[in-house]
């Protein structure tokens, strides 16, 4: 592996989904033209945002090598994932990748119990030879999240709580001390009063042992608070992308700017600019079978252009955005904020 | 007025197998008023027993649950009722869904997959009020799904076809057909996504704006309360921990864990690090004693151990349980 190049590498992934019956079907195109690398010299936190339906989970099974890409490559360390055939290049892959689930009471089974899935990691990844060697490679990986073999041990899923029972599962990614966890909406299950001990791990992890961590959920405040840089995708479309405090404080495409605007912020005193009415749309499938931006049919600033073909990819600042309002005359975002 | 007086309720979950019984008290000692035309929030997070105190407040007690202690009672004007007493035909046929309805997370559940949307409303109007004219039944719903800012044609629509947050509005509108003067919203938008939130909730602020009823909103989320409640009851491990209006909530909030639930929720536009609470939510089954949330309290002192604190005013609608605060004190 050559110094320039990338931990992981995604280069115009489209995913296509056909939907309906053998001749008279559909195509749904889940991810759409994607293209987002991570670096492998800084480790770093890369959010991919968006609502139900946008294509984030389909994107994430895509590097979990759980679904092949219709057209484009998903390069990690510089090797294609697509042409991992044999089953030891495969472990050695998922030793490099691991995820970590959404709901920690689905991840476990509720009979057996959880140290048993941290020893098993352990053997497939072949990390330690015998039993107590095992034991301290388990007992290191949980101490890295803030628990121990002895708190953990013996102990079935529902004799811990939301936050520990997630902190195991992020225990069992790192056994195999990878260089990137994939965490598909790891918080949404988890208690408010716990949710920010999961998030700050993932900060820890970052910073202490140097994992890159690819984090997908719809939640911009907790994205806000740990990542590095932010992908918003919208329909299979990746619509904006670039330093979170960037596309968060100054969002250029108007659907960032309507998604920061309808984050409730905890202030009673804002409540004014959060009451401004929205208009919603009715159907899913409607917007992903439009032709040119998707987001035309609910845009307030919606030109003729934007219903004909798709918007390129313009470099606003430090951000990319996929908008036809930055196409010739290269606005300000502030300018373009105004409808 | 009040429109409901909850008063020193215990309702707690007692199975007996094999002789050995368990009892978990979900519901431990909460007394609370609601008044007419007002949002009232419920906060608190999973397994603090938000949603037994909505079953027993809705009349929905079922084995194993049990209402132990206290009197829940209604006052709708014209028509007074103990929920406690109630009977099951007496329920059905003055009080649930015209007088009060539930609004619950998942909409597809509410639904029928296999009926249109104007299926499922023509079942529970005909339910409660015989429908004798069909063509009248069909004008009123699509009045009331108009007057909602709905399309019309949601209602010739199967669940599947519409997007979610389309589903959950419909589920609201099943819920207020009949004007109810208690709407009780259950984690009305938990699944939904901020943008989705944001319409479903303006929707639920409107009705209440127009009709001028009370809604029960429930969510462990504090910045929908912010936006959305007026008055706000921060509830752990089975009891009130502080209640009071919205802005004193946020701005001046007394109790530790609120003032923990509180600061550490994510902004944008702040980066500094959020501590959680160390400890892990208590089990209902074997409370801590004394104070519920002393294992968990940055500010424990020695009384905390012992002795539970009560709920006292510290001044007009405010009220908060915890050592640390006297009566009348600010």
């Amino acid at each position: 592996m050559s110094a320039n190049e990338k931990l992981l590498d995604v280069q115009h992934v489209t995913v296509e989904f056909h939907i309906g019956g053998l001749l008279a079907g559909t195509l749904l195109t889940a991810v759409n033209d994607v293209s987002f690398s991570l670096e492998s010299d800084k480790p770093e936190i890369f959010t991919l945002a968006g609502e139900s339906g946008s294509g984030k989970t389909t994107l994430s099974r895509l590097l979990l090598r759980d679904l092949e890409p219709t057209r484009g490559k998903v390069l990690f360390e510089g090797r294609d994932v697509s042409t991992i055939r044999k089953r030891a290049e495969f472990i050695e892959f998922m030793k490099q990748v691991q995820p970590v689930f959404q709901n920690p009471f689905d991840t476990f089974s509720p009979l057996r119990r959880v140290d048993a899935y941290l020893f098993d990691t352990v053997k497939n990844f072949r990390m330690a030879s015998n039993r107590r060697d095992a034991a301290r490679v388990v007992d290191n990986a949980l101490r890295n999240v803030g628990l121990s073999l002895d708190e953990v041990k013996q102990r079935y899923p529902h004799e811990l709580s939301g936050g520990q029972i997630q902190r195991v599962s992020v225990a069992r990614a790192l056994i195999s001390e990878p260089k990137l966890i994939l965490a598909d909406e790891p918080v949404s299950m988890v208690d408010a009063s716990l949710r920010m001990e999961i998030v700050n791990l993932f900060k820890k992890l970052r910073d202490e042992q140097g994992v890159s961590v690819l984090y997908i959920t719809h939640d911009l405040a907790t994205a806000y608070y740990i990542s590095d840089r932010i992908g918003i995708m919208l329909r299979g479309y990746v619509v904006e992308s670039g330093p979170v405090e960037d596309v968060l404080e100054r969002p250029a495409h108007p659907y960032t700017q309507l998604l920061k605007e309808s984050v409730p912020e905890p202030a009673p005193e804002k409540r004014e600019s959060w009451a401004k009415h929205i208009e919603l749309g009715t159907t899913e499938v409607k917007e992903y079978g439009r032709i040119g931006c998707k987001f035309a049919g609910r845009c307030p600033q919606v030109m003729d252009i934007c219903r004909e073909a798709d918007p390129p990819d313009i470099q606003v600042g430090r951000q990319t955005v996929k908008c036809y309002l930055y196409a010739e005359h290269v606005e300000t975002p502030q300018a373009g904020a105004q409808p | 007025m009040t429109l409901l007086s909850v008063q020193n309720l215990h309702a707690y979950y007692r199975t007996e197998a094999y002789g050995i019984s368990r009892t978990v008290r979900a519901v431990d000692g909460v007394s609370f008023d609601l008044f007419p035309n007002e949002i009232y929030g419920v906060a608190g997070e999973s397994s603090c027993g938000k949603t037994t105190l909505i079953k027993v407040i809705s009349g929905s007690i079922k084995h194993p649950l049990k209402a132990f202690e206290g009197s829940v009672n209604y006052n709708f004007g014209d028509y007074k009722v103990d929920m406690l007493q109630i009977s099951q035909s007496e329920l059905r046929r003055n009080v649930r869904w015209k007088r009060i309805s539930y609004v619950m997370q998942g909409s597809m559940s509410v639904l029928n997959p296999v009926r249109k949307v104007i299926k499922t409303f023509e079942d529970i109007v005909d339910t409660h009020e015989h429908i004798t004219d069909k063509n009248e039944f069909l004008q009123r719903t699509r009045t009331h799904v108009n007057r909602l800012g709905l399309p019309t044609d949601v209602l010739n629509a199967y669940p599947h076809q519409l997007s979610g947050g389309m589903r959950q509005r419909v589920a609201i509108a099943l819920a207020t057909v009949f004007q109810p003067a208690l709407i009780i919203a259950d984690e009305p938008t938990t699944a939904l996504d901020v943008v989705v939130q944001r319409g479903v909730l303006h929707m639920i602020k409107d009705i209440q704006a127009k009709s001028n009823n009370t809604v029960l909103l429930v969510t462990h989320d504090m910045a929908v309360h912010a936006n959305v409640a007026d008055r706000v009851m921060i509830m752990y491990a089975g009891r009130i921990a502080e209640e009071a209006p919205t802005e004193s909530i946020f701005n001046a909030p007394l109790h530790p864990y609120t003032q923990h639930l509180i600061n550490s929720l994510p902004v944008i536009g702040e980066k500094s690090t959020k501590a959680s609470l160390k400890g892990s939510p208590p089990n209902l089954a074997d409370p801590p004693s004394g104070c519920r949330f002393h294992p968990r309290c940055p500010y424990v002192m020695d009384e905390c151990r012992t002795v539970a604190p009560d709920l006292i005013s510290v001044k007009e609608r405010h009220r908060v349980a915890c050592h640390l605060v006297k009566e009348g004190s600010q």
